[in-house]
């Protein structure tokens, strides 16, 4: 399995999402995350799409995806040229006891806590997957209540725009 | 611009005629009144009411197939626009220029799950090239002039534009021409010179290549060029099920069609070949059979305007994206440039080939039971009728036997539902193609199985005075099922006899089924009786006519590659493969 952190701009027309998440379904190839949301330049959305592939080469994914036709332009960003970031919102259990290790946690991973109560905490991290992942880690043995998380969202590193050339 | 108050109804009307569209197939429902009521006073567009709506969709694709026109079809909401489906789906597998309107309910409705509702824009999706959904008058002259575009450029294929009742009703201010708003839609027609001449270098490196045509040079308009260039090179060529009348089939530099039910030479010349020319093909497994060992020696030159198609199952070393038309008449340039007044050298290649041809041409046997041979009554309606007319089939051992003993000159003469296999397409699509080129004959040969589903459109043909001919090859069972049940099944016929022969119950009889629909009918069951129907049948335009071919129903496809099995194991009849000279 690989994984590609795709960057699509769309069309922001009605069943777009349909379009774009049927086509992964049909072709058979495996959305990990999809995140959307509205641009600098209106009418256009932007679609990030981790997809893990299985043997087959990106190139098909990003040839069918071009054919939908409120598909503007798609690239791949690649580790090195780009940043990618997830957002988690996470319930910890927490009492008299535990409540100061949580917080030294999220200081740690500059974690934010958003909503204290007696017995847990709301704690908002953002970061890559795997800093997301090891935040999960530390906070497990104090029992996670619940736990939400965006797909990633990506943009390359450096001046260049993705929809300059697409949208004059 | 100059502007006049219309109906969004009456902007659906004046938009086809402004876009040149002079025929529709159709039937109205309660979402789409509202649309056949100026139909009605358009003087421009004849409709054509059907008597089902998949009638109306393969009906629109025969048009289309026959004349490279794009085909219109027009339905109502829920069950009409469903019974689209399978055309649809049709149209998208084989590229086929394709309009479908159909009717939506209310725009304040539509989620509601209200009366003949349908989500058909979520339906088709995967089966469109695109779809709209229209809640808005104004949007519709921009909607039908995008739908058009997309239909007909690039890889040409079904668009559905689908209008809220509302939305017809309302009031707008029409003008054309409207605003097309496709920023996403950018088709490449002309390639790359560099990828050009990389092919051409590789052409004329190559000691075994063959031209593998597809069904993109049937919609691209062009076997001229594809003429000049094989003739120009002297290299063998296949056309495939869609690309058969892409080329002559008189020509001597023709191997016949490759694939499943190919000839010897055909599949044999792919498997051995040095380079695939691949010229608006897309390695079908109904062509490669097993992949893994398709032309395992052969580089590949993948010509194609849908980008996807490259790469998707068979590499290509030297991928060329753009309109046949163009990158074959640019390739031909190029080898000729190259060449000077030189001509590849081949013989030893066809030598080998020659050898097949001469060996394993295609053929067949007379039946045991004595009963008439399917494939003789095929050639015979070919030999008739000429390169001129157009032959539409079903799916099935018909099909196979039509795309075979049929020999086929020129392009759009022959009309099949290639990757869908939808039996039911050869009355309609007749009907379509009639319709298209009313000076032509046109033959609808069908199988009695697929002639089951569809032949209502008989009654269509009949009053709109298209005169249409169908050959039923009346084997009394569904023959393709039935054959693959003798091969792989130990002859167990589960589920395949449909009781329409001479020594059955004959439910229904097809001589009393077409003269109920006014239909002029004949049943022939002997040889001696083939050739004087087919004339009768070709004498007779006032009406549509029925022939009734009473044949064997233990005649079988061949030669044959079994599925999902290397193209190596060609068999030439049952138990005979080619045996290979030392080769391998």
């Amino acid at each position: 399995m690989t994984q590609h952190v795709l960057s699509l701009l769309v069309e922001d027309k009605p069943g777009i999402l349909t379009r774009v998440a049927a086509l992964f379904a049909r072709r058979g190839f495996n959305i990990q995350s999809l995140a959307v949301g509205t641009t600098e330049v209106e009418g256009v959305s932007r679609m990030t799409v981790v997809v893990s592939l299985d043997g087959q080469p990106l190139e098909q994914v990003t040839k069918q995806l071009n054919k939908l036709v409120n598909v503007l332009k798609i690239v791949e960003l690649e580790n090195d040229n780009a940043v990618a970031r997830d957002h988690m919102l996470v319930k910890v259990r927490t009492d008299a006891a535990t409540r100061s290790q949580v917080l030294e946690a999220v200081t740690l991973f500059r974690a934010r806590v958003i909503d204290v109560v007696s017995d847990s905490v709301v704690i908002e991290v953002t970061g890559d997957s795997a800093k997301c992942q090891a935040f999960i880690k530390v906070l497990e043995p104090f029992g996670i209540k619940e736990l939400v998380q965006s797909g990633a969202i990506a943009i390359s590193r450096g001046s260049k725009s993705m929809s300059e050339k697409v949208l004059r | 611009m100059a502007t006049e108050t219309l109906t969004g109804a009456q902007g659906i009307i004046r938009s086809l005629e402004m876009l040149g569209i002079d025929t529709v197939f159709g039937l109205p429902g309660g979402a789409i009144l509202p649309t056949y009521d100026p139909l009605m006073d358009s003087s421009k567009i004849r409709h054509i009411l059907v008597r089902h709506e998949q009638g109306a969709g393969h009906a629109a694709e025969g048009y289309a197939a026959a004349s490279g026109k794009l085909g219109v079809c027009i339905a109502t909401s829920g069950p009409g626009a469903t019974n689209l489906v399978t055309p649809i789906m049709d149209a998208m597998m084989d590229s086929v220029p394709m309009l479908a309107i159909t009717g939506q309910v209310n725009s304040h409705a539509i989620g509601t799950d209200a009366f003949q509702e349908a989500d058909i824009v979520g339906i088709t999706m995967p089966i469109t090239k695109h779809s709209f959904l229209v809640t808005n008058a104004a949007d519709i002259p921009g909607v039908m002039a995008a739908a058009y575009e997309l239909a007909t450029t690039g890889r040409p294929g079904p668009v559905l534009v689908d209008v809220a009742k509302d939305a017809q009703n309302a009031k707008f201010e029409f003008s054309w021409p409207p605003k097309v708003d496709l920023p996403g839609y950018k088709p490449v027609t002309d390639p790359h010179g560099k990828q050009v001449q990389a092919a051409a270098e590789m052409i004329l490196q190559s000691e075994k290549p063959i031209l593998y045509v597809g069904g993109g040079v049937i919609r691209a308009g062009a076997h001229k060029e594809l003429m000049k260039l094989a003739e120009l090179i002297g290299a063998p060529l296949t056309t495939t099920l869609m690309a058969r009348g892409a080329f002559p089939d008189s020509h001597p530099q023709h191997l016949g069609m490759p694939g499943m039910h190919g000839t010897v030479p055909a599949v044999t010349g792919l498997q051995k070949a040095d380079l695939l020319i691949t010229l608006g093909a897309r390695f079908d497994d109904r062509v490669t059979g097993d992949i893994k060992s398709f032309a395992k020696g052969a580089k590949v030159i993948h010509v194609d305007i849908d980008p996807a198609e490259i790469g998707k199952v068979r590499h290509a070393d030297v991928p060329i994206v753009g309109d046949a038309k163009v990158v074959i008449s640019m390739l031909y340039d190029e080898l000729k440039k190259q060449l000077g007044t030189k001509k590849p050298d081949y013989s030893a290649w066809w030598q080998f080939l020659n050898g097949l041809l001469e060996k394993y041409p295609l053929g067949y046997n007379d039946l045991d039971d004595g009963k008439l041979a399917p494939q003789y009554v095929i050639e015979r309606i070919g030999e008739l009728s000429g390169p001129e007319a157009i032959f539409t089939a079903g799916v099935g051992q018909h099909q196979m036997w039509a795309a075979q003993f049929i020999n086929y000159e020129r392009p759009n003469s022959w009309l099949n539902s290639g990757g869908a296999g939808t039996m039911g397409y050869s009355v309609p699509a007749a009907m379509g193609a009639k319709v298209a080129q009313p000076e032509r004959l046109v033959w609808a040969i069908d199988g009695d199985g697929c002639f089951q589903m569809t032949n209502q459109e008989l009654a269509t043909c009949t009053i709109n005075n298209i005169p249409i001919k169908v050959a039923i090859i009346n084997n009394s069972s569904l023959g393709m099922v039935r054959q693959w049940q003798t091969l792989f099944y130990n002859e167990r016929y589960s589920n395949t006899d449909l009781h329409t022969g001479t020594d059955t119950i004959m439910v229904p009889d097809f001589v009393k089924l077409a003269e109920a629909y006014g239909c002029l009918a004949i049943r022939v069951e002997k040889p001696e009786e083939v050739d004087a129907a087919i004339k009768l049948a070709m004498e007779t335009n006032d009406r549509p006519v029925v022939i009734d071919f009473i044949v064997g129903r233990d005649a079988m496809v061949w030669p044959m590659v079994p599925a999902g099995v290397s193209n190596d194991a060609v068999q030439y009849a049952r138990d005979a493969a080619p045996i290979w000279d030392g080769e391998e």
